[in-house]
């Protein structure tokens, strides 16, 4: 199956900053895509490029079989782009942002209604289709941008840190939303720095880092090959955790010592628990999990996601 | 009240560049462009006086007016919507009429300093035929504040700036174009003569060219004065309603 | 259809109906508010009209053209507040309002992720401008035939003449906005539209300035613009007039050029 974004050796420089690195890239139709990495990996400057707004510097990138850079009007009508910040036209109402913008892909004006009423509902925001954007909740503005990108029927959505900023319950919302999404089989990429939400919404992704990939997989994957079952976290009553680190070596298969906590990469994490105990320390906290995809991140680049 | 002057005086010590730009080079070009420009093909002046020297006081205070204006209208909406300078003042231990105060009091300062410039290019220019010419600053002031009062009130009963521009289109041009500046009101068809006559800008500029060209105003000089000082009472007791239904809840 | 076998970059296809849906989207946002400011824009130049026009000419008397016609100031001055009027409603459209939303409501960043490119984003926004300015020349040559100022035949010569100038004026408007650094610098604009209003042959005759002076306004857009409008106004056009329409064809696409190369580094960066 032909991948519908491929890129090979994709470069970006600003003058002399690079911010994308000779990445490789291939999005299969109708899966969930992630670019996962803290702030400054690349990640934005990625989706740019995927969305013709931003010529690459070097490298390969083919979008729908096509050149961004020759074809970007063509590419653009097949794409959604939900950008990082809200970019919503507040001189409009809720329902004429998304009539309007149907508009600039030339779709008639009957159809464009028809579909911002349907899209109203599928964000839920039917009710408020006459208010202004300005006294719109974080969270509704946020799905309106969706709707917005939902607009021309796109094949691929590009979705830029979907969820950062909002309230825990209105990322549940999003995060429902696009998870309809994916099920009716629109291929989705999105950047995050949430390790949950890489999680929840990803069939595959890449972890960026200093404008690389660093590893390629399904959330599965990545943490069976780069970190073990279980993590008991320790905290202990310190200035500084090392000491209690040194006295923890050969307990799992790894330790991580971190400004506040030592991490131990456990098969068993009550098992390496009550070897906490047997080597008489006794930390303030003990709490035991199962490995996520920031244990993946910390292991590959020595760093945490959100600091 | 001083406290809320400072805090808008230590924003202009940033700003001050770009408004001497407005308030300075603006009526400078108009004093060359037009006093002199057109003064040539008015041969005989007006009342014996020439068209340069005859229109400077009058585009003095219709500078301070501007200026005013200026300060009165985007300032004060941005104040109450957009930066919401006022509700932080508010926080703190300051009256209303302090908050609306000190704003005005920095108005006036503006418009004494544009005034002062002005002044001082007329004066190279030559055109001043009288020692009672300072006179024309507490004019300016005091035209300035009239003007201020009720704009500063409108501004706080509005929230868009589209009723700003109405404001100037429909209020401040045609105040300015047809208050005795260019050409003498009498001139003007008797109904626009008396609209002339109510607004405050007329009477700075009767009282300002009084002063520059040295002629007695007479007993129309002190209604002139009562009826600017009518304008900034009423102007502010206005505003100060305004101010206090916005920031008193 | 016909293809055009241009350079890749510069493909015009769907091109108009994607310039067209950026003005539709400005038409979408007028409110009651906003209309009255619309309308009311063409209340300016009228005022101004009777001022100068009227009140300062019962000071000046006539005017000698420079082909020894002699109008009244009245006459003199309408054409050149016409002139102005499109060059103000042109420029306050095309920097402000352009600026704005550029940088302020970064609505061009949505509209660029859609098939609608900075140069289609660059026409949209003039024909807005157009539109306006269009619709208040129609009516100030109207109250200009009213007032027995010119005729209908010559008002009808110069309306599309006012619409180039609105176009040459947009063109560069847009232009210089994309060179704009922060609001700051909108002082130094008006400063310069003001001094091109004051100066160019608008309010006295070009004989009337000083030799040096009179060659730096022959060279300025607002001077051509009176210069042709005038012209057709007054019923004394000649060759002359042909140098300002291509000097302001001339202005109109290099606004333009530079405007969307502007645009495309600044917003696809």
């Amino acid at each position: 199956m032909p991948s519908l974004i491929h890129a090979r050796g994709l470069i970006k420089r600003f003058g002399d900053f690079t911010a994308v690195d000779g990445i490789d890239v291939d999005v299969r139709r109708g899966e969930a895509f992630g670019f996962l990495g803290p702030n400054g990996a690349g990640k934005s400057s990625t989706m740019r490029m995927i969305g013709c707004v931003s010529p690459p510097t070097g490298g390969v990138l083919e979008i729908l079989g096509l050149d961004p850079v020759r074809d970007g009007p063509r590419i653009r009508a097949k794409l959604g782009v939900c950008p990082q910040l809200d970019n919503l036209d507040i001189e409009l109402t809720v329902r004429e942002n998304l009539t309007t913008y149907a508009r600039f892909f030339g779709i008639p004006r009957k159809v464009a209604r028809r579909r911002a009423d349907e899209l109203l509902d599928f964000v839920q925001l039917a009710e408020r289709a006459g208010s202004k954007v300005e006294p719109l909740s974080g969270g509704m503005k946020r799905r309106l941008t969706i709707a917005r990108a939902l607009v021309n029927e796109p094949e691929i959505v590009l979705l830029d840190e979907p969820t950062t900023g909002l309230d825990p319950q209105a990322r549940h919302l999003v995060w429902e939303r696009l998870f309809r999404l994916k099920q009716q089989g629109v291929t989705l990429v999105l950047t995050t720095h949430y390790m949950d939400e890489a999680e929840q919404l990803c069939d595959r992704l890449v972890v960026m880092d200093g404008g690389r990939i660093v590893a390629t997989g399904s959330p599965r994957e990545l943490i069976t090959r780069y970190s073990t079952r279980e993590v008991v976290e320790l905290r202990f009553n310190a200035e500084s955790q090392q000491p209690y680190a040194d006295k923890l070596d050969g307990v799992g298969e790894r330790v991580e010592v971190l400004p506040d906590r030592v991490l131990l990469y456990v098969h068993d994490g009550d098992e390496a628990t009550a070897e906490v105990h047997r080597r008489s320390l006794s930390p303030a906290s003990v709490l035991v999990r199962r490995s996520s995809l920031e244990d993946v991140f910390l292991h590959l680049t020595g760093r945490t996601l959100v600091d | 009240m001083l406290a809320v002057l400072e805090y808008h005086l230590v924003n202009y010590r940033r700003t001050w560049r770009g408004s001497a730009l407005s308030s300075l080079v603006l009526p400078l070009l108009t004093m060359l462009g037009f006093g002199i420009g057109v003064g040539a093909y008015v041969p005989g002046g007006v009342d014996g006086v020439p068209y340069l020297d005859w229109i400077v006081p009058g585009l003095i205070a219709s500078t301070a007016v501007q200026t005013a204006i200026g300060e009165a209208t985007w300032p004060v909406l941005s104040s109450f919507e957009w930066l919401k300078v006022y509700f932080a003042q508010a926080a703190a231990p300051l009256r209303v009429r302090d908050i609306l105060g000190g704003h005005l009091a920095y108005m006036v300062f503006r418009v004494l300093i544009s005034a002062a410039a002005f002044l001082a290019i007329a004066a190279a220019f030559g055109t001043l035929h009288s020692w009672w010419s300072p006179l024309a600053l507490p004019v300016a002031m005091l035209v300035g504040l009239a003007v201020a009062g009720p704009t500063a009130a409108y501004a706080a009963t509005i929230t868009s700036d589209s009723y700003l521009v109405i404001l100037l289109r429909f209020a401040i041009l045609p105040m300015s174009l047809f208050s005795g500046v260019f050409f003498p009101v009498e001139s003007l068809p008797v109904v626009l003569r008396w609209i002339a006559y109510a607004l405050p800008l007329w009477h700075g500029v009767d009282l300002s060219r009084a002063a520059m060209l040295g002629l007695d105003p007479g007993g129309l000089g002190l209604v002139h004065a009562l009826y600017l000082i009518a304008w900034c009472a009423a102007g502010c007791l206005l505003a100060h309603i305004r101010y206090r239904r916005r920031l008193v809840i | 259809m016909v293809t055009f076998v241009l350079p890749r970059l510069v493909s015009f296809e769907g091109m108009g109906r994607r310039s067209a849906s950026v003005t539709e989207r400005n038409l979408a946002t007028l409110r009651s508010a906003y209309w009255i400011v619309m309308v009311s824009g063409f209340l300016e130049p009228v005022l101004y009209l009777f001022s100068i026009g009227i009140g300062v000419g019962g000071l000046v008397g006539d005017i000698a053209l420079p082909g020894g016609e002699v109008v009244g100031y009245a006459e003199f001055v309408a054409p050149a507040m016409l002139a102005a009027s499109a060059m103000t409603g042109a420029l306050s459209e095309t920097t402000f309002n352009f600026f704005g939303k550029m940088k302020f409501m970064r609505l061009y960043e949505g509209i660029l992720a859609t098939p609608v490119r900075p140069i289609e984003i660059a026409l949209g926004e003039l024909a807005w401008a157009m539109v306006r300015g269009v619709l208040y020349s129609a009516a100030f040559l109207v109250i200009m035939v009213l007032l027995d100022l010119t005729t209908w035949p010559r008002a009808l010569a110069m309306f599309p003449a006012t619409i180039l100038v609105g176009f040459a004026f947009g063109g560069l408007g847009m232009a210089v906005s994309t060179l704009i650094r922060s609001w700051q610098d909108f002082d130094l604009i008006a400063a310069g539209q003001f001094a091109l209003f004051l100066f160019s042959g608008t309010f006295v005759p070009l004989t009337a300035y000083p030799e040096a002076l009179r060659w730096l306004v022959e060279i300025t857009p607002l001077y051509r613009s009176v210069h042709l409008i005038r012209g057709l106004s007054t019923g004394t056009t000649g060759w002359a007039q042909l140098i300002d329409v291509a000097y302001l064809l001339i202005l109109l696409a290099a606004g333009l050029a530079v405007a969307g190369r502007r645009m495309t580094r600044l917003l696809c960066k």
